[in-house]
């Protein structure tokens, strides 16, 4: 037997205890699932920079953590503690999780059409067999999203948000999945474990985010599938702002079916350490997905997003574009690949990623990959990293700005391309008052300094 | 960045930096709707990235927009008139007339008499080779046009140019 280093026989000791209780066992199907996510784990154990995909971001404070496993809703959490992220009109269905865990008493529900599910995985699990047991832990294994950490969480999985979208069915109002972190008493690991499926024709917004109550040291580790029928429509967006001294590794695994159209918006403000996975297949002709991105980060976060679209079918397009912005010694990793396999002719995809570097200390490794094995295909791709142009702050400041204002000013205009793509009103208030305030208190920094 | 959100920034600078309250979103929008009246513009041009997609005529008439907002005291308008279509050119100047007043004061930098068929200056002044070489009013200008440049170029003494030892 192969020795496994202690982090590792840690969570192998977990999953042993949870088999003791016996109510592990069943359903059968999903102890199956469980049991072989946890052999590969054990096998996988946590990445290390000794892998390409990994190089850049070194996970070993998560490895070197001893977090709790969060196995209830803490008790006693009022509504008033989430308050502050709750957004309201249009948004049709909050679904609530403390610590991966659902909290009926801090979710809200509203009326959906007929035949759409919205539930926690939790209740799906006994509810929805057939559905889930066709797709969880089945699209969450490709080579960007196939890592340690998806194992981990398919191994323990429990809880997260179901959503299903039956034929037909346009659901006009989005579904906000919050995911609240708190660890008072010491780092809890939450691993929340999301399913999102629209069937042929469905078409829904769901909005997930994360965020921390308070300044804690915690781990969520998400994992999203989402499985499109022929002609669905999603617009997915992730908000990660988690507390600045978390840890966040989400994975996204998205399969998309003919002519089916996937658009994803992805904004990372928080966490000390945070990592994005975000895989689609593009499995039948004609699907498209176009995956938007920022990271605004200061002091010492890092923030990485790997991106990696398989273009598995003829005449499917992709589009990307991130942006990064970032302030004191905070460090971003952009790795977006692109692979055409060789039947997949008239593939369109397009790819770029902008950096703004706002200080000597901030640092960005950047790398676009194209793998093209078909021979008819409009492919490109850029990657920028720059400071703010001189020019531009020049016009500014000759039309009444100060410096800093002029600066504060770009660095949002810069911003606001992504921001503005952001079609749910509420999240696109709530970012950008964020980024707002954010900008505000660095450019009293340097104001006063 | 939009046209509206700029001017914001730069309308509260300006107003911080001289003791005034800020304006807030409906009262900048007032100020903003107003002069667009004043210079004839469209609503639409507030909402559009500052000097993005912008022809050549809607950059001049952004920056009359511009200077109706900010209302400098001093304003520099070189060759506002270049590029220009008839209409746009009479957009433009007319504006500039409408912004005149007493206590403010514009440079006009042109080539030509064009513009000041719809703007009469107060001083005409030559430039050559750096140096101011002729003063007059408006009809210096009108007297250019009829003759060209070269009776001042004979008219003035040898000047070396500037920078030239």
């Amino acid at each position: 037997m192969t020795p496994v280093a202690p982090p590792v026989s840690r969570y192998l000791a977990a999953f042993e205890a949870l088999e003791g209780t016996g109510a592990a066992a069943s359903p059968a199907w999903l102890h199956r699932i469980r049991h072989d996510a946890i052999t590969r784990f054990a096998e996988q154990g946590f990445p290390t920079v000794r892998l390409e995909d990994w190089k850049y971001t070194n996970v070993a404070p998560i490895v070197a953590t001893a977090f709790q496993l969060a196995d209830t809703v803490p008790a006693g959490l009022p509504a008033q503690a989430i308050e502050r992220f709750v957004v309201r009109d249009p948004v049709a269905h909050r679904l609530v999780f403390v610590n991966g865990h659902y909290s009926a008493t801090l979710s809200s529900a509203a009326p959906l059409p007929g035949g759409v599910r919205v539930a926690s995985l939790a209740e799906a699990l006994s509810t929805d067999t057939a559905l889930l047991d066709r797709h969880l832990g089945r699209h969450a294994a490709s080579e960007g999203t196939g890592h340690g950490f998806t194992a981990l969480s398919t191994a323990f999985v429990h809880d997260g948000a179901f959503v299903h979208v039956p034929a037909g069915v346009r659901v006009t109002t989005p579904i906000h999945l919050l995911f609240v972190a708190t660890a008072p008493a010491g780092p809890v690991l939450a691993q929340p474990r999301n399913l999102l499926v629209a069937d042929r024709g469905g078409e829904a917004t769901v909005v997930e985010s994360y965020v921390g109550l308070a300044d804690d040291t915690y781990l969520t580790n998400a994992v999203t599938e989402v499985v499109l029928g022929e002609g669905a429509i999603l617009q997915h967006y992730k908000i990660e702002d988690e507390s600045e001294r978390a840890f966040h590794v989400g994975t996204t695994a998205v399969v998309q079916g003919r002519d089916s159209t996937f658009t994803s918006g992805s904004i990372a403000v928080g966490g000390a350490l945070a990592r994005n996975n975000l895989g689609v297949l593009l499995a039948a002709p004609g699907a498209s997905c176009a995956l938007t991105g920022l990271y605004v980060l200061h002091g010492r976060q890092h923030v990485d997003n790997h991106t990696f679209i398989d273009h598995a079918a003829p005449r499917c397009t992709s589009r990307q574009l991130y942006k990064g912005v970032l302030d004191g010694r905070a460090r971003a990793v952009f790795n977006g690949r692109v692979t055409v396999r060789r039947d997949a002719q008239h593939t369109d995809a397009h790819q770029t990623n902008k950096n703004l570097l706002l200080s000597e200390g901030a640092e960005v490794d950047t790398k676009p990959q194209l793998e093209i094995l078909a021979d008819d295909v409009k492919c490109t791709h850029g990657a920028a990293v720059g400071q703010l142009g001189e020019d531009a702050v020049f016009y500014l400041r000759s039309r009444g700005l100060g410096e800093e204002a002029a600066r504060t000013l770009l660095t949002y205009g810069f911003m606001s391309e992504v921001i503005n793509r952001i079609t749910v009103e509420p999240i696109r208030a709530q970012l950008d008052s964020l980024l707002m305030a954010r900008l505000r208190e660095a450019r009293a920094a340097k104001e006063t300094r | 960045m939009s046209t509206a959100q700029f001017l914001k920034a730069a309308v509260n600078e300006i107003r911080t930096r001289q003791g005034q309250d800020e304006l807030d979103a409906m009262d900048f929008l007032e100020l903003l709707r107003e002069k667009l009246k004043l210079v004839e513009m469209d609503q639409s041009f507030i909402s559009r990235a500052v000097n993005e997609g912008f022809s050549g005529g809607e950059k001049k008439r952004n920056e009359i927009l511009q200077l109706a907002v900010l209302a400098p005291r001093l304003a520099i308008l070189d060759e506002t008139d270049s590029g220009l279509d008839i209409d746009a050119l009479r957009v433009v100047a007319n504006g500039i007339n409408r912004l005149r007043t007493p206590d403010t004061a514009t440079i006009l930098v042109t080539h030509y008499q064009r513009l000041l068929n719809y703007i009469t200056p107060d001083q005409v002044h030559v430039l050559y080779n750096g140096r101011i070489v002729k003063s007059g009013g408006k009809e210096l200008a009108l007297a250019l046009e009829a003759h060209g440049y070269d009776w001042i170029k004979d008219e003035i003494p040898a000047v070396a140019p500037l920078g030239a030892a």
